[in-house]
């Protein structure tokens, strides 16, 4: 129904861009004093504030400690006023649980728990302009939020979108996009390993374009990758030298 | 080494703060002079900015010292209460993020966040304040309804005040749009919104109150408490100020007692604190306005 309003006869798509074309993406590390680890990425026009709280001991009841790892507790959460609607609670709604369950997983699977048995690491994630692909850029926020932190990852993990519209995949999909009907793929990856620690898909199309809009959405989280590992780099420089000064 | 009692619920709801004995005699007994070089009544940098949510009509985000505050308003149309069918309204939502601290996961921040927003009602419910009729699209029927969300990112002390400077700002560059009663169709108006997007009004906020928390350690009292000072203290007061320097609301905060005596000269330093507060925001949301539309700055220092 709007697959012709979202991908023009000259390929381009509703915002400008073409479909491989990610959003821009800016990002700042160590927003917060009193955060482990903080950081603020923009994709596009969706924003997100992440911060990082440990390792530290277990925090209200012990028994949610793991003998032989770090538990780790992630919270999903959107400013009411994020939305062209007003939203009426920030979190404890169904969507905000299941992202936060999400984040866990994918964390679980990046942080190296092993080092940290019985305790804790906290990542916040507050989106405070949503324009599609929320989950994503919480993905990508919090981890630069662990990097700032120092926890110890077995690989950075970043997240991308992609979607089909007329035969075509799209990467990183916005809200216009998403809410326009068409499907939507969420990948988040080890870009090292390649493997797929998060994947889900909503809306239909034929398996037989999976492979085609997958590797868009993989080939969307190794760009970002590299953005990502751009800024990281420039941080890291610029507080060495700031050491360095000092 | 010894862990601060937590003496005072609400602002200083957070990661306990470890003062030594020598650093909580200085704080109790120094002079006119305090841990960061301040005097008494001075406030710590503040930086301010506005406009950066597009998804809100008005929205600030204001940091003072630590004290990390975004404000959003949105403008939305409903029935107005039907004890006051001239007067449109506003809707105060604080949340607390657990950006914060990790104490505000899930509910763990509500008590605060309620505190600060039941005083921000209190606080603009004087008629000195707001004029509400300006809100008003319809006798009876319509009016503008404005949700003021405060969302609060980290606590570096003195919240009242911050989120007070928040919101005045945001409403101060909050856009209503423009609307006219096209005809009446029987008993049902028919509302027609502008079609330029630019065609908004402004709310004038020049009364708008300022909190001013004042807090009581030892024999003297302080503006703009750090959170080694809340935790120093007591017992306090916060004042709002409106623009005129009436006081439109006071409430005492802490466990402690006050004065009589100490409590009116507590008010009389807060309204006037209060006014200067108030003259300068106004002059700063003015400058940036009149400088035109920059590169917003927003979280990337």
């Amino acid at each position: 129904m709007s697959g012709t309003e979202l991908l023009s006869d000259q390929g381009l798509r509703i915002d400008g861009r073409k479909p491989n074309e990610l959003r821009r993406i800016r990002c700042s590390l160590g927003i917060f004093a009193q955060a482990d680890g903080s950081a603020y990425l923009e994709q596009g026009n969706t924003k997100v504030l992440a911060a990082v709280y440990g390792p530290h001991e277990i925090r209200g009841s012990k028994s949610k400690a793991l003998h032989d790892k770090a538990f780790v507790n992630c919270q999903y959460s959107t400013a009411t006023f994020s939305m062209g609607e007003r939203k009426r609670r920030p979190r404890g709604d169904r969507k905000s649980t299941e992202m936060s369950t999400h984040l866990e997983e994918t964390f679980a699977a990046a942080i190296r728990t092993e080092l940290y048995p019985r305790s804790q690491i906290d990542i916040f994630v507050e989106v405070l302009q949503a324009d599609g692909g929320n989950y994503t850029t919480c993905v990508n926020a919090a981890m630069m939020a662990l990097v700032d932190a120092g926890v110890p990852l077995k690989d950075t993990v970043v997240s991308c979108t992609a979607s089909l519209v007329k035969d075509t995949p799209l990467v990183d999909v916005n809200h216009v996009e998403q809410s326009g009907g068409s499907p939507e793929l969420v990948v988040s990856i080890l870009p090292h390993s390649g493997e797929i620690v998060y994947m889900s898909l909503t809306q239909r199309f034929h398996i037989d374009h999976l492979s085609k809009v997958l590797d868009t959405a993989i080939k969307g989280c190794k760009d970002i990758g590299v953005i990502l590992k751009e800024i990281m780099k420039g941080h890291l420089t610029k507080l060495d030298t700031s050491l360095q000064a000092s | 080494m010894s862990i601060a009692p937590q003496l005072l619920r609400g602002p200083s709801l957070m990661a306990e703060i470890l003062l030594s004995e020598a650093e909580k005699a200085f704080i109790h007994h120094g002079d006119d002079l305090r841990c960061d070089g301040r005097t008494r009544l001075d406030y710590r940098p503040i930086i301010l900015e506005t406009g950066l949510v597009s998804n809100a009509s008005g929205s600030s985000r204001l940091r003072l010292a630590n004290s990390d505050v975004l404000v959003g308003v949105k403008v939305e149309l409903a029935s107005p209460l039907s004890e006051k069918p001239l007067e449109g309204r506003l809707e105060f939502f604080v949340d607390c993020s657990a950006n914060a601290t990790p104490e505000f996961e899930g509910r763990g921040g509500e008590d605060l966040a309620n505190e600060i927003c039941r005083f921000l009602q209190m606080s603009y419910m004087s008629g000195d304040t707001i004029n509400l009729s300006e809100l008003s699209v319809l006798a009876g029927q319509q009016c503008w309804v404005l949700y003021v969300d405060i969302l609060i990112l980290e606590c570096g002390g003195n919240l009242y005040d911050t989120v007070s400077l928040a919101v005045k700002s945001a409403l101060y560059t909050t856009q209503i749009p423009s609307i006219k009663v096209a005809t009446m169709d029987g008993d049902q108006p028919e509302l027609e919104l502008s079609e330029d997007p630019y065609d908004t009004k402004r709310l004038n906020t020049q009364n708008v109150p300022c909190l001013v928390t004042l807090m009581k350690i030892g024999n003297h009292y302080l503006v703009d408490p750090t959170p080694e000072e809340e935790c120093c203290s007591s017992s306090g007061v916060v004042v709002a100020v409106s623009g005129s320097k009436k006081i439109t609301a006071v409430r005492k905060i802490g466990s402690g007692s006050l004065h009589p005596e100490s409590l009116v000269s507590m008010l009389k330093t807060a309204s006037e604190v209060g006014a200067v507060v108030n003259k300068i925001l106004m002059k700063k949301l003015l400058e940036e306005e009149t400088a035109g539309k920059t590169q917003k700055v927003g979280f990337m220092r």
